[in-house]
Order: structure tokens, then C-alpha cells, then sequence
């Protein structure tokens, strides 16, 4: 049973696409700006009306509430949000030590106020509050692009980790080349309003 | 009642002040004084046209054009619901949601208060049922204009972390906790404030109205608290309804958020 699979979806004017992700696989997807990268992880996420099927472990997407399906399908966006005042009240309970460590954090940063992260900061925090709701498939809108060589295999690291442990498929929007050949996995450009493999990778 | 009639050269006098006002708006480039002309004779026509027809209801109409008095006064708070709004939504959704959160708050309070409190036979009598119903309904259409004005503001500057908190599994109605709560705040502060300088800074105008026309100064200070405890809690339930409906039709049945919903 794959993880996630796409059938025939349709987004604003973009689609049809097929796509299939198996568990534990990551695909990652390029193209130019406007090419409506973005939308499909929205639109993959329920943020976006869409047309067509989007199932998770051949379940449909209709079968779960909205929130019930974002938590398990979940979308890092390019860009994060905070809205309280400290970091600590975004996210629910406490967060296990070793995923703060492994971000480059220390226990602190939970009674640091907003203002005072940098981007990458608010970036790196992003992902540790969206893994909290143990999501099946990760949809990643360039997730190192405002990060430093060094967060950025941070990140890589976590994610893949992350889905070692729990089997999770990930669809990472990336730009960088080199990070996709570093992925593995196929590859996959949005061009023209098509959805081209471009690189088929190792396993099908 | 012993009150001092006015002529129509004393508004005339006073009408002197009004342009003034506008005339010195001119060298400020205020660009108003347009406003403030139409808004002045806009005061004095529907205040006379209603002035002519309370005198007929009150002293020939029936229960059914007392009806229609009411509905024309709910549709019309309706309409400037709609108008004060920056961003709006489309189509008459605005005008809907603001009328009825309107009727659904204004109509109950003013029955009761005449069936229950006031207790008058017949309880629809003009006289007072008009009079309760236009003090309500106008405040709380101030309530309910600035609560759905700070909320679809509030939604449309934050429509980024609304989607964000939205993708975190968050509901709708979480990812809209804080800017419904100040938004219903919003419309509820002019009326706690009032509330709490009447007496002290301001005369309200109805106590002032009743004591200029000859009532004990202490039968009119009953009425104005009847009617501060019916304006502040009926302003306060008609901007709970509106912001709730109106944050409502912001998203859809899979929770997402429409903007385009709104201009």
C-alpha cells in the first residue's frame, strides 16, 4: 500500500498529476517560480480546493475532518508563522531534549521571545513544531533555502531520521541540485503545467 | 410636560454652527465639507420624516405598521453594517450576516422588556416599543460594524498565520481564537466605556431628552439604566453573533480559508 497517492488531482489551473510515494520514500520536485510547486503541496494538504484523489495509506482524503488530515499530511510552508509571544506557546507540552539538540538548540529556547529568532531560527522551530504531530507524509516548500550550509544538513539530517524511524514519505521542493542528488530518490519537475520524472533514482 | 418649543429659526441658528464647521474644514483641506452638509440635512429630513410619522402611529397606526416601521429599521442598520466596512464580503453576505445577528439580538429584548419589564397594554404601543427598539438596534449596530470591521482586517493582514496554524491541525475556530476575541472586545468597548462615564462625563442623550421635556430627573435616570443594561448587553450578544457567522463564512467545509470571499 503506498503512502501517499495522487490521482488525476487538479488545482486551479495546474494538473492533472499522478503521483505515487511509497513509504520511507523521498521524491523531491523542482521548477521555476509560478510553476505551481507551491499549490501542489497546498493543494495536497486541503489548504487549497482541489479536484481528483489524494488517499494516505489508500484511505481518501475526504474520510478524515480537515485538521485531522493536515496533522497527518503536513505542510511546512516556505515561510513560518508565530503568533504568540514565546516560542514555548507554539508548541504543545514539551519537546524531547534530543530533537532540540539535534536542531542546535538548548533547553531555553522554549522562554525565547519571538522577536528575537532569525530566520533560520524560526525555520529550524517550524520543523520541530510540525513534527509534533507525528506526521505520515511531510510536504517540504524548500525547507533549506534560508539556511546556512551547516543547518541546512541539520535539517536534512532530522528529516531523514525522522523518516527512518516512522516510515514517512516526503515530497521536498528543493532547488539545489546537489541537495536532490543528496536525497536520492526520483526526481520530479513541474513545467508547463505537467509534472515531468526527471530523474527515475536507485528503487522504484 | 412644560417643555420650551423650539421654531424653525432657532435650528436655523444652530445650523449656523454646522457650517461653520464645514467652512473652516475648507482651508484644513479637510476634504469634507461636502460630508458634513449632507450629512447635516440628511440629519434634519429623516428626523422630520420620522417625527411625522410617529405622530401618526402614535396616534392612528396599528399593530401591523409598527411591524413594518421595525423591519425598515433593522434593514436600514443592515445596510450601514455593510457600508462601515473596509473590506467586505461579497455579494449580500455582509448586509445578511449584520441583519440578522441584528434581529436575532435587537427583536427578543425589546418584546421582553415591553411584555415583561415595562409591562404596557398594549405592549407594542408606539410610543414606547419604536423608540426602545431604534435606541437598541443603533448601538448595536455600532457593536456589530466594529467587530466585523476588526475581524475581516484582522483576518485579511493575518491570513498567513491563520493558513499556518490551519496546516498545524489546527480548526478553523482555533486558528481564529485571538482575532475573535479582540474583535468581539472591539465592539463591545464603546459601550462599556459609556457605561462607565455615564453620569460622570456624559448626560446620555435620552436621560437628557426626557429631563428637558419636564420627566423627574430620577423617572428619567431609571430609563437610562434600563436602557444602558439592554444597549450594553444587546450590543454585546448582536457583535458575539456577527463576528461568529461572519467568521463562519471564511472558510469552507473543509476548513479552508476563502479570501476571495471578501473585496
Amino acid at each position: 500500500m503506498p503512502k501517499l497517492t495522487v490521482k488525476g488531482l487538479v488545482y486551479h489551473h495546474f494538473g492533472p498529476f499522478d503521483l505515487i510515494i511509497e513509504e520511507g520514500e523521498t521524491v523531491s520536485l523542482s521548477g521555476s517560480s509560478g510553476a505551481g510547486k507551491s499549490l501542489l503541496l497546498r493543494a495536497l494538504a486541503d489548504i487549497d480546493p482541489h479536484d481528483g484523489e489524494v488517499l494516505l495509506n489508500g484511505e481518501f482524503c475526504q474520510s478524515w475532518s480537515a485538521p485531522e488530515w493536515r496533522r497527518r499530511v503536513a505542510l511546512l510552508p516556505a515561510e513560518s508563522q508565530w503568533w504568540h509571544d514565546t516560542v514555548g506557546e507554539h508548541f504543545q507540552g514539551s519537546l524531547a531534549q534530543e530533537m532540540l539538540m539535534a536542531m542546535g538548540f538548548d533547553g531555553n529556547v522554549m522562554s525565547w521571545s519571538i522577536t528575537r529568532l532569525s530566520s533560520g531560527e524560526k525555520q529550524r522551530l517550524a520543523i520541530l513544531r510540525l513534527l509534533q504531530n507525528k506526521p505520515k507524509v511531510l510536504l517540504l516548500d524548500e525547507p533549506t533555502a534560508n539556511l546556512d550550509p551547516e543547518n541546512s544538513k541539520r535539517v536534512e539530517n532530522l528529516f531523514l531520521n525522522y523518516q527512518h524511524k516512522h516510515g514517512t514519505a516526503i515530497l521536498w521542493v528543493t532547488h539545489d541540485f546537489e541537495q536532490g542528488r543528496r536525497l536520492g530518490g526520483r526526481h520530479y519537475r513541474i513545467e508547463n503545467g505537467r509534472l515531468d520524472l526527471v530523474v527515475s533514482g536507485d528503487k522504484a | 410636560m412644560n417643555v420650551i418649543p423650539l421654531t424653525a429659526f432657532d435650528l436655523l441658528l444652530t445650523s449656523l454652527s454646522v457650517i461653520f464647521l464645514a467652512l473652516l474644514s475648507l482651508p484644513l483641506r479637510l476634504e469634507i465639507a461636502g460630508q458634513i452638509v449632507v450629512a447635516a440635512l440628511r440629519t434634519t429630513v429623516q428626523l422630520l420624516l420620522i417625527g411625522f410619522i410617529l405622530k401618526w402611529l402614535f396616534t392612528s397606526a396599528g399593530p401591523g405598521w409598527i411591524a413594518v416601521l421595525s423591519v425598515f429599521m433593522l434593514l436600514n442598520a443592515g445596510r450601514e453594517v455593510s457600508r462601515r466596512q473596509k473590506r467586505k464580503f461579497k455579494g449580500l453576505w455582509g448586509f445578511g450576516i449584520g441583519t440578522l445577528s441584528m434581529f436575532l439580538t435587537s427583536f427578543p429584548m425589546v418584546i421582553f422588556t415591553l411584555t415583561v419589564v415595562i409591562n404596557n397594554q398594549p405592549w407594542y404601543e408606539p410610543r414606547y416599543a419604536i423608540p426602545l427598539l431604534g435606541m437598541l438596534l443603533g448601538n448595536t449596530m455600532n457593536g456589530v460594524s466594529l467587530g466585523f470591521d476588526r475581524l475581516l482586517h484582522n483576518v485579511w493582514q493575518q491570513r498567513q498565520i491563520i493558513e499556518n496554524r490551519l496546516m498545524l491541525g489546527e480548526t478553523w475556530f482555533e486558528a481564529l481564537t485571538e482575532i475573535r476575541r479582540e474583535s468581539i472586545r472591539s465592539g463591545l468597548m464603546p459601550t462599556i466605556n459609556a457605561m462607565m462615564a455615564a453620569g460622570i462625563v456624559s448626560l446620555p442623550g435620552m436621560m437628557t431628552g426626557q429631563i428637558l421635556a419636564g420627566s423627574p430627573p430620577l423617572e428619567a435616570v431609571k430609563y437610562q439604566v434600563l436602557i444602558m443594561f439592554l444597549i450594553g448587553s444587546g450590543s454585546g450578544f448582536g457583535t458575539i453573533a456577527a463576528v461568529s457567522l461572519g467568521a463562519r463564512r471564511l472558510f469552507d467545509s473543509r476548513q479552508r480559508l476563502h479570501l476571495e470571499r471578501l473585496t
